[in-house]
Formats: C-alpha cells, structure tokens, sequence
C-alpha cells in the first residue's frame, strides 16, 4: 500500500483562483448588456413594431388588407417566383457542388468565384444588369420584341433577377459539405453494381439531405424577399410585376400603414418561420450539417 | 505506375506490399475499375476488363476507412449490393433477407443487423464492410489497408479470421499492405511495389531467401548493406576479403546486404569481419551485443549464446551465415541479384 498525498499552497491558504482567461464579472454584465440591447433595438424593436403597426387599427383592417386584388396578385406573384427560382437553384446548386467537391477540373476556383457573385454585387446592379442584357435597348432587346417575348417589366425577368440573387445558397451550403464526405461511400456504392443514378439518389442524397433543406429554406426566405434586383426589372405594375415587397413598399409610400404592414407582417411571419427551422435543424442535425468551415 | 504485369492465380491470397505512394492502393483501385490506366489492360479470368465499367466488374471492395453507409443499418449495408440489382436480376425481398442474415453470422455479428455503423467498434465495422463486398457474390475481394485503423491486438485477431474466411470462400483475394508482417503471414504470394514499379512477385519463403533487389532486402525484414568491392571474382570490405560467391558478377562496386540473425560471432582467427563491441545486454537467449564494424559507419545487433560473447570494448571476428550481393550497374543502381552465399 502506498499513499501519495500532493497539497497545493494555493488550496489550504483558501485562495480564490480564476481562470486567466475569465474577465470580472462586471466586464462579462457589462458585454451581455451591451450585446442585448443592441440586438433589442436594432432587430427586435422594428420587428415588434411591424407587427404592432400591422394591427394598430384591430384585426379587421388587418384582414381587410388581404382582400385587396393587387395584394392577392403580388402574393400570388412571389410565390410564383420562389416556386420557379427555387427549385431552379436547387437544380443547380447540386450540379454546381457536385462537381466542385467530387471531381477536379480546371477552372474549378474560378467557377467558386462565379457562384459567390451574386453575394458580392449589389442587387440593384444586378437587376440593372439584366435590363442592359433584355430591356427594349439592350443587348436582346429588340430580337426578342420582334419575336414576341417580353422579358423586362414582366415576370420571367422578376424570376431570373431573383434567380440570380439566390444563386449561391444551395450551392454554398453543399460545397463544403460534400468535400468533407469526399467520394469513397459513392465508390463503395458503385463497386457493389449500383448506377450512378443510383448512387446519387440513395447515397450522396440521404446524406446531404440536411444540408440541402438549409439551404433551400435560405434560398426561399431570400427569393420571397427580395427587393432591389426585382424592383429594377419588375416596372411596378400593380396586380402584374408586383411582388409582396415591392407591394409593400407602393402601399407605404402612399401613407397606408396598415396594409403596408399586414403584407410586410407575412415576410416577417416567413423570416421567423425560416429561423425557427433553421435553428431547430443545427440543433437536432449538427453533425449532418457540419463541414461548413466557409459559412458566408 | 510503370511495367506493371501480374497474374494472379484463381482462389490464391495476393498481398501488394510497399511503402507509402508506391502505387499499391493504385493497383488495387484499377484492378476494382476504380481508376482506369493509361495504358495497358486488365484480364479477368483471361477476358478483357479494362473497359468495363466498376459497376459490371462484380468485385468486392472493402475500403481503407470501410466506406460504411452511415445512414444505413448494417443489415441494409450488406444487403445495398442486392437491392440496387436492376429489377430482372434483383432477389426477392425474403431472399435478401435470408441473404443478409447468413452474412451477419457468417462474420458473427449475429444481431446486430439493426445497428447504425456509428454503434460498431472498428472491428465490428470491418467485419460489416467484408460482408457488404461478399454479398454480391463477387468474382474477387480486394481490401484495401484492411486492418491499417485498426488497434494492434484487434488486427491481429483479424488476421487469422481473414485467413479462415480466405479458406472457406475461396475467393480470390488481394489486399493492401504497408505491413510487411501482415503481408507474409496472411498471403500465399507477395507483391513488393516501390515507385511504381514491381520490385519482386514472390512467396513469403522466395522474398525472405532470395530477394531480387536491394529494396526488398530491406522493405522485408531487417538489413545491413555494407559497401564493398568486386575484383578479380573476390568481394572486399575494408581491405579484408568476403567470401562470396561472385559468379557471372559484374566487376566493381557492389552491396552486400545480410540480416543481423545471419550474422555471429565466429571462432577466433576466422571470420569475415572484424568489430569492436560496444555495448552488451543480457536477453533470455543470451547476450545481445551492439558492435561498430571497422570502416562501416553504422552499428549493428548481433545475438549470441553466452560462452561465446567477447568483453566490452573488445575485438570480436564475426562470420556471415548468409548474404546477398548486388553489384552497381552503369548507372550506379544496384540492381542485378547475385547468389551470395
């Protein structure tokens, strides 16, 4: 038998020992304050007031805002649009990181570059640019009103410009994702006689699916919300090239608070909604969601 | 990968033995169809594979890291092969199941069919991803490091269980090594690659006793390499004389490679070389002396019984039991293997 008893000066004088790395505790109040307050003031205050202002006059205008055809056109309108532009990306972003996390090929980075474009330029110029490329002046402009098609201060241009803005999500959630898994259970896949397709739908597929609903959900909250790029190619036509917030934006500009509000409050409901799900996804699928060393 | 020519025989146990980058797992990945070479072909069972897609090669593949589908039970695991048959082909849901539940007890996991690979100990997991590659009925396995992640005593419980499975199936197999203890226990044939290239296609026996190159004398086993000199049919060291055969040798600097158990420590007077012991240790077999040969510049270990070790510091003649010799080409390569003794 063997005793081995070790003292330490510091424990039997009663010391009281901090880790280096922990600050007082009136510098830890103070930061957390700091913190809560800004948040309170910058986003939670003008969301509460979206909602309050939305309801300011009871819940009938509220509801009466929705009867309005132009207000029903624009909803019908965004919903269109992310119904287009979303699954669009959806397509493209797993071809896009497909190819970029599975295969080496040359132009590889510049490709990477090319999908975060749209997170780097403004909108604005964006939507301008599309005008310059389709507009009645524009590049194509004048073939395709020969032909018939009208592009520009239509809905399919409200669609591409949103397609546009909305462009990297996916592609940016799944890219890292998929490095980190590389290739090797797909080869496994492929050696015990499964087809490509095959491979894709029951092994690549199931494990990416967390990864690719996030980003779907960010893709859809950007495509209902977006402005800028859509505001320049849209033309503001009521109840045709409205979307819900370029609706918003007409309604407030002509001093109706409360139906400007009652649409708005469905973009803020579709941002908390998203958050809500997306939170609860890092929560119950972190591990499936990992790999992203590069989140934006 | 360059000159590459191997055939393997129906139902033998191959090992591709070499160091790190050597081209080994390479081989393997072409010979699954995983990679496609440059050029050159690959035959199974004398017909030509090299176009045929991995999918239609009917290989088993187990992957260094198992490559297990983590979102699949281990039943689903090991049936995946059976249920992505195109629908002519494909075995009834019960046969599968039959299928898959004679695999679990033929690699004893009997039970854990229901599990996630992430519940498996890599043991466990190893077993599952052999049992995966065995349920397509494949035409060979090849594995690729199969026990490369895993713990010493683990692996070489699996070892001997490969060896059984090897013997029951009867498959042909070839697996991946960087181990070369593991490459002569379990396989009937070794392949030694180095940069590509095969340094030597041999049984264990023929790798151990007549290694063709300097790398395999080396890679395989221990080895001393002593520069020496060939003139007039004699092998020098340091001015004293080898005795090696040197038949049909090449004149002029050559390497004489021999392992430390074939070295002793001779009768006085005799002896190939000559040594100052350095250090003494006593071991259950005898005395294990460390000893600096003169004019080579590195020492070496040699085993003796007691009645023969020499004192610290003294002078001990040592006789070599057996040695290889290669002599240095135009380029300065030692190459070409000699008998030796």
């Amino acid at each position: 038998m063997s005793e081995i008893a070790v003292t330490s000066s510091g424990s039997r004088r009663g010391v009281n020992f901090r880790p280096v790395t922990q600050d007082s505790s009136f510098a830890r109040y103070a930061l957390i304050a700091t913190a809560v307050l800004f948040l309170a003031i910058f986003l939670l205050a003008p969301l509460a007031i979206v909602f309050v202002e939305a309801f300011s006059k009871g819940i009938g205008p509220f509801l009466t805002a929705f009867d309005d055809p132009d207000a029903r056109a624009a909803i019908r309108l965004t919903l269109l649009v992310a119904a287009i532009a979303v699954p669009a990306n959806l397509v493209f972003g797993l071809a896009a990181s497909w190819s970029i996390a599975k295969f080496s090929f040359p132009g590889k980075s510049v490709l990477i570059t090319l999908i975060d474009l749209p997170f780097s330029v403004s909108p604005v110029v964006a939507g301008l640019v599309y005008v310059l490329v389709f507009g009645g002046q524009g590049l194509f402009g004048p073939w395709l009103a020969a032909h018939g098609v009208q592009i520009i201060f239509a809905v399919p241009g409200i669609v591409l410009a949103t397609i546009f803005v909305t462009f990297p999500f996916v592609a940016r959630e799944l890219i890292p994702l998929m490095e980190e898994q590389g290739k090797i259970e797909e080869e496994a896949a492929l050696t015990l006689g499964a087809s490509g397709f095959k491979t894709f739908l029951t092994v690549t597929l199931p494990n990416i699916k967390w990864g690719l609903l996030y980003g779907v959900l960010l893709c859809n909250a950007r495509a209902m919300g977006e402005f800028g790029a859509v505001s320049v190619v849209s033309g503001h036509i009521r109840g045709l090239t409205n979307t819900i917030p370029l609706q918003v934006e007409i309604l407030y500009n002509e001093y109706n608070n409360v139906a400007a509000f009652a649409l708005a409050v469905l973009l803020a409901g579709l941002a908390l909604v998203t958050l809500g799900l997306k939170t609860f996804l890092e929560w119950r699928h972190a591990d499936a969601l990992s790999g992203r060393a590069r989140r934006h | 990968m360059r000159d590459v020519s191997l055939d393997i025989q129906p139902g033998e146990l191959v090992a591709l033995l070499g160091p790190s980058g050597s081209g080994k797992t390479t081989l393997l990945r072409v010979i699954a169809g995983l990679n496609s070479p440059d050029r050159g072909r690959v035959l199974f069972d004398g017909e030509n594979a090299t176009n045929l897609p991995v999918q239609d090669r009917h290989v088993g593949m187990v992957f260094q890291n198992y490559a297990l589908f983590k979102h699949m039970t281990v039943a689903d695991n090991i049936g995946y092969g059976l249920r992505v048959r195109p629908r002519r082909t494909r075995p009834s849901r019960a046969a599968i199941k039959a299928r898959v539940t004679e695999l679990l007890q033929f690699v004893q996991l009997d039970g854990l069919g229901g599990r996630y690979p992430a519940q498996l100990s890599g043991g466990q997991r190893q077993r599952v991803a052999l049992a995966r590659a065995l349920a397509i009925e494949p035409r060979v396995l090849l594995l690729d490091e199969p026990f490369g992640a895993l713990d010493a005593r683990v692996r070489k419980d699996l070892r001997r269980w490969l060896r059984d499975i090897h013997k029951q199936t009867g498959l042909t197999t070839v697996f991946v090594t960087h181990d070369q203890d593991e490459a002569m226990e379990l396989a009937d044939r070794v392949v030694v690659l180095n940069e590509g290239r095969i340094e030597q296609i041999g049984t264990p026996e023929e790798l151990y006793d007549r290694p063709a190159s300097p790398f395999v004398i080396s890679f395989v086993g221990e080895a001393v390499a002593l520069p020496v000199t060939i003139a007039d049919g004699h092998v020098t060291f340091g001015g004293r004389e080898l005795h090696i055969d040197t038949h049909g040798l090449r004149s002029g600097p050559a390497r004489v490679f021999f392992r430390p158990a074939d070295i002793a420590v001779a009768a006085e007077g005799s002896g190939d070389l000559e040594g100052r012991v350095e250090s003494l240790r006593r071991t259950p077999a005898g005395v294990r002396a460390t000893i600096a040969i003169d004019g080579y510049d590195q020492t070496l270990e040699i085993d003796s019984p007691l009645e023969r070790s020499a004192s610290l510091g003294g002078r001990v003649p040592l006789s070599l039991a057996k040695a290889r010799i290669f002599p240095a080409d135009e380029n300065g390569d030692y190459v070409n293997a000699g008998d030796g003794i």
